[in-house]
């Protein structure tokens, strides 16, 4: 720990990590629960269910792959291509944001 | 921060778990108490009328008491009593006091006997509200689940070794002995573990993440709830009295039907033509929390609507709902969560002391010394403000007014105390002061049932427990005890 020096660019792209973490993988889990909720099929409230179930899973390891990646912009990027996966999926289903 | 995934995972599960730590620690410990909800309670209402294991007599005179004292209630909620829990539990509305909820006596139907105590409902509520007003409480417990399922993960990797180390254990080692502790406690019940930390955020799930369930539904909460509960009827109120039918044949009818007891029950609009009698099967043969749902119309007791759930992500999530709750568990099982929680508290509380000891050698400024203190009064306070909640419940008056909440309040006060007292001392001291005031604290739970001369069949297990933790309490006080004298001698060398 003593030996790396804390730069403040260090700590902004930290920083950016977390964002990413916590509201980008968030947002992700939430298409996920949207998508399985419009494009499963199933019965609206069992499709809703399977994806809230999904969504509580997805949420941690979008967490866990933003402080995976390289650097933060390769978090965001990843954040960015999964939201459009899932967004896609779910307008594909017949949702519209 | 350094690349790579095992370098950044630990990375992540060294501050994700030092960030909520120590709320997780009061929360898993208050869930490990939540197992035996209901035993806790028959033993903090000592007055109640013993043994009455018939859910269908229980339920009728809560009800002969609720239509007396709670007439203009909108809806009661009744969970009877049962072969586990000596007194029934009954929330309804008043229009001057909000919702107000009792405990009352499983023969007289009436709470006036028993002292007033949240029992084990305080750990229960305390588990996933945290005292906070709603929703804030059930959001940062819901927050504490998914990163304890954060922590968990990158944990498997960081101590990637585990379970080649799981025969290791090398006590009085200092950063060592806490490794091997908390990697020993997370390898034994991982299963455990990992079930009750991602089924504790799903139980909280449709709060914290709506957004699948209201843009499918559009925003309609009666089309939503309809669907979730089919069997729960929506009928708003004639305006016109009706004496409700007997409860008892209705119970009994539902417990036939059942094939086996009943969780609970409610009645909509009571002494209203249109009032309903809502069923739910207890969970003691399926794992779900409302696998099975009865609906009778109330002036007539005639059944109107039934529900068995088969449709499978429901049922899916109603079983992981139920493997959190444990509802369905037997005592076997029980004691099997309440040994793997405590496990897990322990887990944390061993991983807490490593992130210090960890760092400790390379330095010693003001974030490290406040995370010892924050580690002194949770993991050494929460104990001790838990046992200061069953000490009030046997030490307050029976008749002091608003009694359960002074029980609360000696609780958070002792806390508070604590917390205060953590942070002026020298740590290494006021560890051992604090794990010998857990001990004491816990030992005087069982004297004090010894002293009033309380014997009821949940009382034994109750002095065992609190027993057994101040033995464990007196025995981790004499360890960091004798840790300490070679610290001393050092030190006296180094100022001779």
């Amino acid at each position: 720990m003593a030996a790396r020096t804390v730069t403040p660019r260090y700590r902004l792209a930290v920083a950016s990590r977390l964002v990413a973490a916590l509201a980008g993988g968030y947002g992700v889990a939430a298409l996920v629960a949207i998508a399985g909720a419009w494009a499963l099929p199933m019965r609206r409230i069992d499709a809703a269910t399977a994806g809230l179930i999904a969504a509580m899973l997805a949420l941690p390891m979008a967490a866990m792959g933003c402080f995976w990646a390289r650097s933060a912009t390769r978090a965001w990027a990843g954040i960015l291509v999964f939201a459009a996966l899932f967004g896609g999926i779910a307008v594909a289903g017949g949702w519209r944001p | 921060m350094k690349p790579g995934f095992r370098p950044s995972m630990t990375w992540l599960h060294d501050w994700s778990g030092l960030v909520i730590g120590w709320l997780l620690f009061a929360i898993a410990l208050a869930g490990t108490l939540s197992v035996f909800r209901e035993e806790i309670g028959d033993w903090a209402r000592p007055e109640a009328s013993c043994c009455v294991t018939d859910s269908v007599a229980a339920g009728t005179a809560a009800v002969r008491w609720l239509s007396v004292n709670a007439a203009t209630s909108p809806t009661w909620y009744v969970q009877p009593a049962d072969a586990r829990s000596t007194t029934s539990y009954a929330v309804w509305s008043d229009p001057r006091a909000g919702y107000v909820q009792k405990w009352l006596d499983a023969r007289s139907g009436s709470p006036e006997r028993i002292r007033d105590t949240l029992g084990g409902d305080f750990f229960y509520r305390l588990h996933f509200e945290l005292e906070l007003p709603y929703p804030w409480g059930r959001i940062l417990s819901a927050s504490a689940a998914l990163a304890m399922l954060l922590a968990l993960l990158t944990g498997i990797v960081a101590h990637r070794r585990i379970f080649v180390d799981f025969f290791t254990f090398r006590p009085r080692k200092g950063q060592r002995s806490w490794l091997d502790a908390h990697n020993l406690l997370a390898v034994t019940a991982l299963p455990f573990h990992l079930m009750i930390a991602f089924t504790g955020a799903l139980t909280l799930a449709q709060l914290i993440m709506p957004w699948g369930l209201q843009s499918a539904y559009r925003g309609d909460q009666a089309a939503l709830s309809r669907d979730l509960y089919p069997a729960t009827l929506d009928r708003p109120a004639a305006g016109r009295a009706a004496p409700l039918a007997p409860i008892g044949p209705i119970l009994a009818e539902a417990e036939r039907r059942f094939g086996g007891g009943l969780l609970q029950f409610s009645v909509a609009h009571p002494g209203d033509a249109a009032a309903v009698v809502t069923v739910v099967r207890a969970e003691d043969a399926r794992i779900g929390v409302q696998a099975e749902t009865l609906s009778f119309d109330g002036p007539s007791g005639r059944l109107i609507a039934a529900h068995d759930e088969h449709r499978p992500a429901i049922a899916t999530y109603d079983v992981l709902y139920g493997l959190h709750t444990a509802r369905f568990a037997g005592v076997a099982i029980r004691w099997l969560y309440f040994v793997s929680g405590l496990a897990l508290t322990a887990m944390i509380g061993a991983g807490l002391l490593l992130w210090t000891a960890k760092r400790r050698r390379h330095r010693d400024d003001v974030g490290i010394r406040f995370v010892e203190r924050l580690n002194l009064g949770f993991v050494a306070g929460t104990p001790i403000a838990f046992a200061a909640f069953f000490l009030a419940n046997r030490l307050l008056p029976t008749t002091l007014a608003h009694r359960s909440d002074w029980e609360v309040r000696a609780m958070f006060w002792t806390w508070g105390a604590i917390l205060v007292f953590a942070a002026l001392r020298a740590p290494r001291r006021c560890w051992r002061e604090l794990l010998t005031l857990a001990a004491v604290m816990c030992a005087a739970i069982a004297v004090a049932d010894i002293a009033a001369g309380i014997a009821l069949s949940a009382t034994w297990a109750v002095d065992a427990v609190a027993i057994v933790l101040a033995m464990l309490f007196a025995a981790a006080a004499v360890i960091v005890g004798r840790q300490q004298a070679p610290i001393r001698a050092m030190r006296r060398r180094v100022m001779a």
